[in-house]
Protein backbone atom coordinates (compact mmCIF):
# COMPACT_ATOMS: atom_id res chain seq x y z
CA UNK A 1 0.00 0.00 0.00
CA UNK A 2 1.32 2.78 -0.75
CA UNK A 3 -0.02 6.26 1.29
CA UNK A 4 1.40 8.59 -0.92
CA UNK A 5 -0.94 8.40 -3.66
CA UNK A 6 -3.98 9.87 -1.55
CA UNK A 7 -1.67 13.23 -1.25
CA UNK A 8 -3.90 16.54 -2.59
CA UNK A 9 -1.33 17.06 -5.57
CA UNK A 10 -1.25 16.83 -9.02
CA UNK A 11 0.61 13.00 -8.77
CA UNK A 12 -2.52 12.28 -5.60
CA UNK A 13 -5.71 11.54 -5.59
CA UNK A 14 -6.19 13.85 -2.46
CA UNK A 15 -7.01 17.00 -4.43
CA UNK A 16 -10.23 15.14 -6.95
CA UNK A 17 -11.09 13.36 -3.50
CA UNK A 18 -11.40 17.00 -1.91
CA UNK A 19 -13.48 18.20 -4.71
CA UNK A 20 -15.80 15.14 -4.91
CA UNK A 21 -16.46 16.14 -0.86
CA UNK A 22 -17.18 19.60 -1.83
CA UNK A 23 -19.95 18.48 -4.51
CA UNK A 24 -21.22 16.10 -2.06
CA UNK A 25 -21.50 18.51 0.73
CA UNK A 26 -23.26 21.53 -1.66
CA UNK A 27 -25.49 18.36 -3.36
CA UNK A 28 -26.74 17.98 0.81
CA UNK A 29 -26.98 21.83 1.50
CA UNK A 30 -29.11 22.26 -1.77
CA UNK A 31 -30.97 19.28 -0.95
CA UNK A 32 -31.93 20.55 2.60
CA UNK A 33 -34.33 23.59 2.11
CA UNK A 34 -36.03 22.01 -0.85
CA UNK A 35 -36.51 18.69 1.57
CA UNK A 36 -37.79 20.75 4.77
CA UNK A 37 -40.23 22.43 2.62
CA UNK A 38 -41.67 19.97 1.09
CA UNK A 39 -41.76 18.17 4.37
CA UNK A 40 -43.40 20.90 6.24
CA UNK A 41 -45.97 21.15 3.75
CA UNK A 42 -46.95 17.28 3.41
CA UNK A 43 -47.27 17.52 7.54
CA UNK A 44 -49.98 20.10 7.25
CA UNK A 45 -51.72 18.62 4.98
CA UNK A 46 -51.96 14.85 6.74
CA UNK A 47 -52.84 17.08 9.98
CA UNK A 48 -55.38 19.26 7.68
CA UNK A 49 -59.20 18.63 8.45
CA UNK A 50 -59.93 18.20 4.57
CA UNK A 51 -60.25 13.73 3.65
CA UNK A 52 -58.41 14.45 0.47
CA UNK A 53 -55.43 16.35 1.67
CA UNK A 54 -54.73 13.32 4.37
CA UNK A 55 -54.94 10.91 1.59
CA UNK A 56 -52.37 12.72 -0.41
CA UNK A 57 -50.16 12.97 2.46
CA UNK A 58 -50.66 9.62 2.94
CA UNK A 59 -49.73 8.51 0.00
CA UNK A 60 -46.63 10.71 -1.21
CA UNK A 61 -44.67 9.57 2.88
CA UNK A 62 -46.03 5.68 1.79
CA UNK A 63 -44.25 5.90 -1.54
CA UNK A 64 -41.32 7.60 -1.02
CA UNK A 65 -40.69 6.26 2.06
CA UNK A 66 -41.13 2.60 0.57
CA UNK A 67 -39.17 3.01 -2.42
CA UNK A 68 -35.61 2.42 -2.44
CA UNK A 69 -33.32 5.54 -2.76
CA UNK A 70 -32.07 4.39 -5.97
CA UNK A 71 -34.90 3.08 -7.88
CA UNK A 72 -36.69 6.94 -7.00
CA UNK A 73 -33.15 8.35 -7.90
CA UNK A 74 -33.56 5.81 -11.62
CA UNK A 75 -37.08 6.83 -12.20
CA UNK A 76 -36.44 10.39 -11.95
CA UNK A 77 -33.27 10.56 -13.99
CA UNK A 78 -34.80 8.32 -16.40
CA UNK A 79 -38.67 9.50 -16.53
CA UNK A 80 -37.96 12.81 -15.66
CA UNK A 81 -36.20 13.81 -18.78
CA UNK A 82 -38.26 11.77 -20.76
CA UNK A 83 -41.60 13.33 -19.47
CA UNK A 84 -39.91 16.65 -20.11
CA UNK A 85 -38.58 15.74 -23.74
CA UNK A 86 -42.35 14.45 -24.86
CA UNK A 87 -44.40 17.45 -22.93
CA UNK A 88 -41.75 19.92 -24.38
CA UNK A 89 -41.61 18.35 -27.63
CA UNK A 90 -45.83 18.80 -28.10
CA UNK A 91 -45.77 22.28 -27.29
CA UNK A 92 -43.01 23.20 -29.47
CA UNK A 93 -43.98 21.05 -32.20
CA UNK A 94 -40.55 19.94 -32.86
CA UNK A 95 -37.93 17.55 -31.37
CA UNK A 96 -36.91 19.29 -28.00
CA UNK A 97 -34.26 17.03 -25.84
CA UNK A 98 -33.64 18.57 -22.09
CA UNK A 99 -30.59 16.39 -20.74
CA UNK A 100 -31.26 16.89 -16.86
CA UNK A 101 -27.87 17.42 -14.91
CA UNK A 102 -27.10 14.68 -12.60
CA UNK A 103 -27.15 16.97 -9.68
CA UNK A 104 -30.19 18.68 -10.01
CA UNK A 105 -31.86 14.68 -10.82
CA UNK A 106 -30.18 14.05 -7.64
CA UNK A 107 -30.97 17.49 -5.41
CA UNK A 108 -35.16 16.48 -6.80
CA UNK A 109 -34.87 12.91 -5.69
CA UNK A 110 -33.47 13.24 -2.41
CA UNK A 111 -35.36 16.24 -1.67
CA UNK A 112 -38.58 13.88 -2.33
CA UNK A 113 -37.09 11.08 0.26
CA UNK A 114 -36.25 13.44 2.91
CA UNK A 115 -39.60 15.65 2.71
CA UNK A 116 -41.32 12.23 2.74
CA UNK A 117 -39.59 11.77 6.45
CA UNK A 118 -39.65 15.13 7.05
CA UNK A 119 -42.85 15.02 7.21
CA UNK A 120 -43.82 12.61 9.40
CA UNK A 121 -40.88 14.25 11.91
CA UNK A 122 -42.43 17.46 11.59
CA UNK A 123 -46.44 15.84 12.12
CA UNK A 124 -45.19 14.16 15.33
CA UNK A 125 -43.94 17.57 16.52
CA UNK A 126 -47.27 19.60 15.54
CA UNK A 127 -48.69 16.72 17.79
CA UNK A 128 -46.37 17.55 20.56
CA UNK A 129 -47.55 20.85 20.80
CA UNK A 130 -49.64 22.06 23.59
CA UNK A 131 -53.35 22.58 22.04
CA UNK A 132 -53.90 25.32 24.81
CA UNK A 133 -51.34 27.99 23.48
CA UNK A 134 -53.06 27.02 19.82
CA UNK A 135 -56.31 28.03 21.51
CA UNK A 136 -55.17 31.12 23.85
CA UNK A 137 -53.26 32.39 19.75
CA UNK A 138 -56.76 32.09 18.27
CA UNK A 139 -58.59 33.40 21.55
CA UNK A 140 -56.66 36.38 21.26
CA UNK A 141 -57.63 36.71 17.52
CA UNK A 142 -54.32 35.89 16.21
CA UNK A 143 -54.63 34.64 12.07
CA UNK A 144 -53.61 31.62 10.98
CA UNK A 145 -50.52 32.65 9.53
CA UNK A 146 -49.49 34.72 13.19
CA UNK A 147 -50.37 31.33 15.17
CA UNK A 148 -48.03 29.26 12.69
CA UNK A 149 -44.58 31.63 13.07
CA UNK A 150 -45.12 32.73 16.32
CA UNK A 151 -46.46 29.74 18.37
CA UNK A 152 -46.27 26.77 15.97
CA UNK A 153 -42.95 27.25 14.15
CA UNK A 154 -40.43 28.07 16.88
CA UNK A 155 -41.31 25.00 19.33
CA UNK A 156 -41.40 23.01 16.07
CA UNK A 157 -38.01 23.14 15.65
CA UNK A 158 -37.07 22.43 18.57
CA UNK A 159 -39.40 19.08 18.78
CA UNK A 160 -38.47 18.24 15.73
CA UNK A 161 -34.73 18.75 15.71
CA UNK A 162 -33.29 15.46 16.96
CA UNK A 163 -35.75 13.85 13.97
CA UNK A 164 -34.44 15.86 11.48
CA UNK A 165 -30.79 15.68 12.68
CA UNK A 166 -30.78 11.79 11.80
CA UNK A 167 -32.16 12.73 8.61
CA UNK A 168 -30.04 15.24 7.61
CA UNK A 169 -27.08 12.44 8.28
CA UNK A 170 -29.09 10.35 6.36
CA UNK A 171 -28.89 12.41 3.54
CA UNK A 172 -25.12 12.87 3.07
CA UNK A 173 -24.81 9.15 3.46
CA UNK A 174 -27.47 8.76 0.53
CA UNK A 175 -25.99 11.28 -1.76
CA UNK A 176 -23.49 8.35 -2.55
CA UNK A 177 -26.20 6.88 -4.32
CA UNK A 178 -26.10 10.23 -7.03
CA UNK A 179 -22.56 8.95 -8.12
CA UNK A 180 -24.63 6.14 -9.96
CA UNK A 181 -25.58 8.49 -11.76
CA UNK A 182 -22.24 9.88 -12.31
CA UNK A 183 -22.21 13.05 -10.86
CA UNK A 184 -18.36 13.69 -9.34
CA UNK A 185 -19.00 13.13 -6.12
CA UNK A 186 -16.76 12.41 -3.64
CA UNK A 187 -18.01 8.29 -4.03
CA UNK A 188 -17.63 8.78 -8.10
CA UNK A 189 -13.98 10.23 -7.52
CA UNK A 190 -13.46 7.44 -5.16
CA UNK A 191 -14.41 4.90 -8.28
CA UNK A 192 -11.68 6.44 -10.80
CA UNK A 193 -8.95 7.09 -8.88
CA UNK A 194 -9.38 3.22 -7.73
CA UNK A 195 -9.61 2.43 -11.01
CA UNK A 196 -6.45 4.16 -12.36
CA UNK A 197 -4.64 3.98 -9.36
CA UNK A 198 -5.21 0.06 -8.59
CA UNK A 199 -5.38 0.51 -5.09
CA UNK A 200 -9.15 0.30 -4.30
CA UNK A 201 -8.67 -0.54 -0.45
CA UNK A 202 -6.82 2.45 0.41
CA UNK A 203 -9.10 5.05 -1.79
CA UNK A 204 -12.52 3.97 -0.87
CA UNK A 205 -10.79 3.64 2.92
CA UNK A 206 -10.63 7.25 2.58
CA UNK A 207 -13.51 7.61 0.81
CA UNK A 208 -15.12 5.97 3.87
CA UNK A 209 -13.27 8.27 6.28
CA UNK A 210 -13.92 11.36 4.68
CA UNK A 211 -18.20 10.64 5.01
CA UNK A 212 -17.35 9.44 8.47
CA UNK A 213 -15.99 12.90 9.41
CA UNK A 214 -18.81 14.61 7.96
CA UNK A 215 -21.14 12.35 9.93
CA UNK A 216 -19.14 13.00 13.22
CA UNK A 217 -19.28 16.58 12.52
CA UNK A 218 -22.96 17.07 12.07
CA UNK A 219 -23.61 14.61 15.05
CA UNK A 220 -21.22 18.05 17.21
CA UNK A 221 -23.28 20.74 15.24
CA UNK A 222 -26.56 19.14 15.89
CA UNK A 223 -25.74 18.71 19.63
CA UNK A 224 -24.79 21.87 19.90
CA UNK A 225 -28.03 23.12 18.00
CA UNK A 226 -30.01 20.79 20.33
CA UNK A 227 -28.71 21.92 23.18
CA UNK A 228 -29.17 25.33 22.07
CA UNK A 229 -32.79 25.15 21.06
CA UNK A 230 -33.66 24.06 24.49
CA UNK A 231 -32.26 26.74 26.59
CA UNK A 232 -35.75 28.08 27.71
CA UNK A 233 -36.73 24.37 28.83
CA UNK A 234 -36.82 23.05 32.29
CA UNK A 235 -35.59 19.67 32.70
CA UNK A 236 -36.66 17.99 35.97
CA UNK A 237 -34.39 15.00 36.65
CA UNK B 1 -44.89 2.86 -21.97
CA UNK B 2 -46.14 -0.06 -21.88
CA UNK B 3 -47.43 -2.51 -18.75
CA UNK B 4 -47.15 -5.80 -19.95
CA UNK B 5 -46.60 -8.84 -18.11
CA UNK B 6 -43.53 -10.19 -20.26
CA UNK B 7 -40.94 -9.41 -17.67
CA UNK B 8 -42.49 -10.89 -14.28
CA UNK B 9 -40.97 -13.56 -14.62
CA UNK B 10 -37.38 -11.93 -14.16
CA UNK B 11 -38.67 -9.12 -11.98
CA UNK B 12 -40.43 -11.85 -9.48
CA UNK B 13 -36.40 -13.98 -9.62
CA UNK B 14 -34.93 -10.23 -8.86
CA UNK B 15 -37.40 -10.15 -5.70
CA UNK B 16 -36.22 -13.07 -4.83
CA UNK B 17 -32.99 -12.34 -4.54
CA UNK B 18 -33.73 -9.11 -2.90
CA UNK B 19 -35.70 -10.64 -0.08
CA UNK B 20 -32.34 -13.65 -0.36
CA UNK B 21 -29.77 -10.70 0.94
CA UNK B 22 -31.73 -8.76 2.45
CA UNK B 23 -33.30 -11.53 5.15
CA UNK B 24 -30.26 -13.16 4.87
CA UNK B 25 -28.02 -9.93 6.04
CA UNK B 26 -31.01 -9.46 8.78
CA UNK B 27 -30.87 -12.45 10.36
CA UNK B 28 -27.01 -13.01 10.21
CA UNK B 29 -26.41 -9.41 11.26
CA UNK B 30 -29.07 -10.27 14.42
CA UNK B 31 -26.35 -13.12 15.52
CA UNK B 32 -23.75 -10.47 15.20
CA UNK B 33 -25.45 -8.17 16.70
CA UNK B 34 -26.39 -9.16 20.30
CA UNK B 35 -23.24 -10.05 21.17
CA UNK B 36 -22.00 -6.35 19.95
CA UNK B 37 -24.70 -4.80 21.99
CA UNK B 38 -23.62 -6.52 24.98
CA UNK B 39 -19.65 -6.08 24.63
CA UNK B 40 -20.67 -2.10 24.11
CA UNK B 41 -22.86 -2.34 27.68
CA UNK B 42 -20.74 -4.61 29.35
CA UNK B 43 -17.77 -4.92 28.45
CA UNK B 44 -14.64 -3.51 29.52
CA UNK B 45 -13.03 0.10 28.28
CA UNK B 46 -10.89 -1.14 25.42
CA UNK B 47 -13.66 -3.88 24.22
CA UNK B 48 -16.54 -1.28 24.61
CA UNK B 49 -14.61 1.54 22.78
CA UNK B 50 -13.58 -0.65 19.95
CA UNK B 51 -16.86 -2.04 18.96
CA UNK B 52 -18.18 1.74 19.46
CA UNK B 53 -15.61 3.29 17.10
CA UNK B 54 -16.66 0.23 14.55
CA UNK B 55 -20.50 0.85 14.98
CA UNK B 56 -19.73 4.65 14.63
CA UNK B 57 -18.11 4.11 11.47
CA UNK B 58 -20.52 1.70 9.69
CA UNK B 59 -23.25 3.51 10.97
CA UNK B 60 -20.96 6.88 10.11
CA UNK B 61 -20.56 5.85 6.13
CA UNK B 62 -22.85 5.34 3.22
CA UNK B 63 -23.62 1.32 2.43
CA UNK B 64 -22.48 1.49 -1.06
CA UNK B 65 -19.18 2.64 0.15
CA UNK B 66 -18.67 -0.14 2.39
CA UNK B 67 -20.22 -2.21 -0.70
CA UNK B 68 -16.74 -0.67 -2.82
CA UNK B 69 -14.67 -1.35 0.07
CA UNK B 70 -14.92 -4.56 0.22
CA UNK B 71 -15.81 -6.05 -3.33
CA UNK B 72 -13.13 -3.71 -5.52
CA UNK B 73 -11.27 -3.13 -2.21
CA UNK B 74 -10.57 -7.34 -1.52
CA UNK B 75 -8.98 -7.59 -4.83
CA UNK B 76 -6.15 -5.80 -3.45
CA UNK B 77 -5.63 -8.41 -1.28
CA UNK B 78 -5.61 -11.43 -3.78
CA UNK B 79 -2.65 -13.29 -2.49
CA UNK B 80 -3.20 -12.83 1.02
CA UNK B 81 -6.83 -13.86 0.80
CA UNK B 82 -6.36 -16.77 -1.93
CA UNK B 83 -3.63 -18.39 1.10
CA UNK B 84 -6.34 -17.57 3.61
CA UNK B 85 -8.55 -19.43 1.36
CA UNK B 86 -11.41 -16.88 1.39
CA UNK B 87 -10.56 -15.51 -2.05
CA UNK B 88 -13.40 -17.61 -3.62
CA UNK B 89 -15.88 -15.95 -1.10
CA UNK B 90 -14.58 -12.23 -2.13
CA UNK B 91 -14.40 -12.45 -5.61
CA UNK B 92 -17.83 -12.84 -5.64
CA UNK B 93 -20.58 -10.07 -5.54
CA UNK B 94 -23.42 -12.21 -4.04
CA UNK B 95 -21.07 -12.77 -0.89
CA UNK B 96 -19.58 -9.48 -0.90
CA UNK B 97 -22.88 -7.51 -0.51
CA UNK B 98 -24.64 -9.88 1.89
CA UNK B 99 -21.07 -9.30 3.67
CA UNK B 100 -21.86 -5.80 3.75
CA UNK B 101 -25.21 -5.69 4.41
CA UNK B 102 -24.75 -7.98 7.30
CA UNK B 103 -21.78 -6.09 8.85
CA UNK B 104 -24.19 -2.68 8.20
CA UNK B 105 -27.12 -4.36 9.66
CA UNK B 106 -25.59 -5.80 12.61
CA UNK B 107 -24.09 -2.26 13.91
CA UNK B 108 -27.95 -0.74 13.35
CA UNK B 109 -29.68 -3.45 15.65
CA UNK B 110 -26.69 -3.52 18.19
CA UNK B 111 -27.64 0.24 18.95
CA UNK B 112 -31.42 -0.59 18.79
CA UNK B 113 -30.66 -3.55 21.07
CA UNK B 114 -28.45 -1.49 23.23
CA UNK B 115 -31.66 1.04 23.69
CA UNK B 116 -33.54 -2.45 24.58
CA UNK B 117 -31.44 -3.34 27.16
CA UNK B 118 -31.00 -0.04 28.85
CA UNK B 119 -34.73 -0.07 29.22
CA UNK B 120 -34.75 -3.44 31.30
CA UNK B 121 -36.32 -2.14 34.87
CA UNK B 122 -33.74 -2.19 37.16
CA UNK B 123 -35.48 -3.66 40.17
CA UNK B 124 -36.05 -6.94 37.54
CA UNK B 125 -32.06 -7.00 37.07
CA UNK B 126 -31.83 -6.38 40.96
CA UNK B 127 -34.30 -9.04 41.81
CA UNK B 128 -32.14 -11.28 39.62
CA UNK B 129 -29.10 -10.86 40.99
CA UNK B 130 -30.60 -11.03 44.27
CA UNK B 131 -31.31 -14.52 43.92
CA UNK B 132 -27.93 -15.00 42.67
CA UNK B 133 -28.35 -15.61 39.20
CA UNK B 134 -25.89 -15.82 36.83
CA UNK B 135 -25.34 -13.90 34.19
CA UNK B 136 -26.16 -15.83 31.52
CA UNK B 137 -29.38 -16.80 32.99
CA UNK B 138 -29.96 -13.00 33.84
CA UNK B 139 -29.34 -12.85 30.04
CA UNK B 140 -31.56 -15.46 29.25
CA UNK B 141 -34.67 -14.87 31.68
CA UNK B 142 -34.69 -11.43 32.10
CA UNK B 143 -32.68 -9.17 29.65
CA UNK B 144 -33.14 -10.37 26.23
CA UNK B 145 -36.31 -10.97 26.63
CA UNK B 146 -37.21 -7.87 27.81
CA UNK B 147 -34.69 -6.00 25.66
CA UNK B 148 -36.10 -8.17 22.52
CA UNK B 149 -39.69 -7.06 22.89
CA UNK B 150 -39.11 -3.40 23.45
CA UNK B 151 -36.85 -3.36 19.89
CA UNK B 152 -38.88 -5.53 18.09
CA UNK B 153 -40.48 -2.34 16.62
CA UNK B 154 -37.37 -0.45 16.03
CA UNK B 155 -36.19 -4.21 14.50
CA UNK B 156 -38.86 -4.86 11.77
CA UNK B 157 -38.23 -0.43 10.82
CA UNK B 158 -34.48 -2.07 9.93
CA UNK B 159 -36.16 -4.80 7.54
CA UNK B 160 -37.71 -2.73 5.91
CA UNK B 161 -34.58 -0.41 5.69
CA UNK B 162 -32.18 -3.66 4.57
CA UNK B 163 -34.70 -4.82 1.83
CA UNK B 164 -34.32 -0.86 0.09
CA UNK B 165 -31.19 -0.67 0.87
CA UNK B 166 -29.79 -3.97 -1.38
CA UNK B 167 -31.11 -2.33 -4.10
CA UNK B 168 -27.23 -0.99 -4.16
CA UNK B 169 -26.95 -4.65 -4.78
CA UNK B 170 -27.41 -3.91 -8.22
CA UNK B 171 -24.49 -1.77 -8.59
CA UNK B 172 -22.39 -4.68 -8.16
CA UNK B 173 -23.28 -6.54 -11.15
CA UNK B 174 -25.87 -8.63 -9.32
CA UNK B 175 -29.41 -8.85 -10.69
CA UNK B 176 -31.72 -8.17 -8.16
CA UNK B 177 -34.89 -6.46 -8.28
CA UNK B 178 -33.29 -3.35 -9.00
CA UNK B 179 -31.17 -5.44 -10.94
CA UNK B 180 -33.49 -6.98 -13.36
CA UNK B 181 -35.05 -3.20 -13.63
CA UNK B 182 -31.92 -1.91 -14.83
CA UNK B 183 -31.21 -4.76 -17.08
CA UNK B 184 -34.63 -4.74 -18.86
CA UNK B 185 -34.08 -0.81 -18.91
CA UNK B 186 -31.28 -1.06 -20.63
CA UNK B 187 -32.45 -3.69 -23.43
CA UNK B 188 -35.97 -1.78 -24.14
CA UNK B 189 -35.95 1.61 -22.40
CA UNK B 190 -39.24 0.97 -21.53
CA UNK B 191 -39.97 2.87 -18.51
CA UNK B 192 -42.64 1.74 -17.44
CA UNK B 193 -40.44 -1.23 -15.99
CA UNK B 194 -39.21 0.56 -13.28
CA UNK B 195 -42.73 1.71 -12.10
CA UNK B 196 -43.43 -2.03 -11.90
CA UNK B 197 -40.63 -2.76 -10.01
CA UNK B 198 -41.49 0.42 -7.96
CA UNK B 199 -44.65 -1.40 -7.34
CA UNK B 200 -43.12 -4.51 -6.37
CA UNK B 201 -40.75 -2.70 -4.08
CA UNK B 202 -44.07 -1.41 -2.42
CA UNK B 203 -45.74 -4.69 -2.44
CA UNK B 204 -42.87 -6.67 -0.62
CA UNK B 205 -42.73 -3.63 2.23
CA UNK B 206 -45.89 -3.98 2.61
CA UNK B 207 -46.06 -7.79 3.57
CA UNK B 208 -42.95 -7.59 5.31
CA UNK B 209 -44.64 -4.79 7.26
CA UNK B 210 -48.15 -6.53 8.21
CA UNK B 211 -45.68 -10.09 8.97
CA UNK B 212 -43.59 -8.31 11.29
CA UNK B 213 -46.60 -6.95 12.89
CA UNK B 214 -48.20 -10.61 13.62
CA UNK B 215 -44.57 -11.83 14.82
CA UNK B 216 -44.66 -8.86 17.19
CA UNK B 217 -47.94 -10.33 18.16
CA UNK B 218 -47.47 -13.71 18.38
CA UNK B 219 -44.27 -13.21 20.71
CA UNK B 220 -45.79 -10.87 23.10
CA UNK B 221 -49.20 -13.01 24.02
CA UNK B 222 -49.36 -10.82 27.36
CA UNK B 223 -49.31 -7.17 25.58
CA UNK B 224 -52.54 -8.33 23.08
CA UNK B 225 -54.93 -5.56 24.21
CA UNK B 226 -58.17 -7.15 24.36
CA UNK B 227 -60.74 -6.40 21.85
CA UNK B 228 -63.93 -4.45 23.11
CA UNK B 229 -66.52 -7.09 21.35
CA UNK B 230 -70.13 -7.52 22.53
CA UNK B 231 -69.33 -10.74 23.61
CA UNK B 232 -67.63 -10.79 26.97
CA UNK B 233 -65.97 -13.51 26.51
CA UNK B 234 -63.85 -13.26 23.68
CA UNK B 235 -60.65 -11.63 24.08
CA UNK B 236 -57.08 -11.84 22.75
CA UNK B 237 -56.87 -9.15 20.00
CA UNK B 238 -56.29 -9.01 16.67
CA UNK B 239 -52.61 -8.52 15.29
Amino acid sequence: MDISILAPSATGWGDELLSGLWITVSLALTTLPFGLVLGLCFASLALSPSRMARGLAAAYVTVFRGLPELLTLFILYNGLGMFLNTVLSALAHDHVAVDLSPFLTGAVALALVFGAYAAEVFRGAFMALPPGQIEAAFAIGMSDWQVFHRIKFPQLMRLALPGLGNLWINLIKDTALVSVIALNDVMRQGFVASNVSKQPFLIYGAVCVLYWGLCILSETVLGWLEHRSNRGVRFVK
Amino acid sequence: MTFTLENWPLLLKGAGLTLQLAIGAFFIGALLALPLALLRIYGNKLASGIVRVLISFLRGTPMLAQLFLVYYGAGQFRPQLQALGLWTFLREPYFCALLTFTLNTAAYQAEILRGGIRAVPAGEVEAAKAISMSFGLQLRRIICPHAYRIAMPALGNELILMIKGSAIASVVTLLDLMGQARLIFARTFDFGIYLQAAILYLVISFAVVRLWRLLEWWSAPQFRRPVPTSNPVTTGGQP
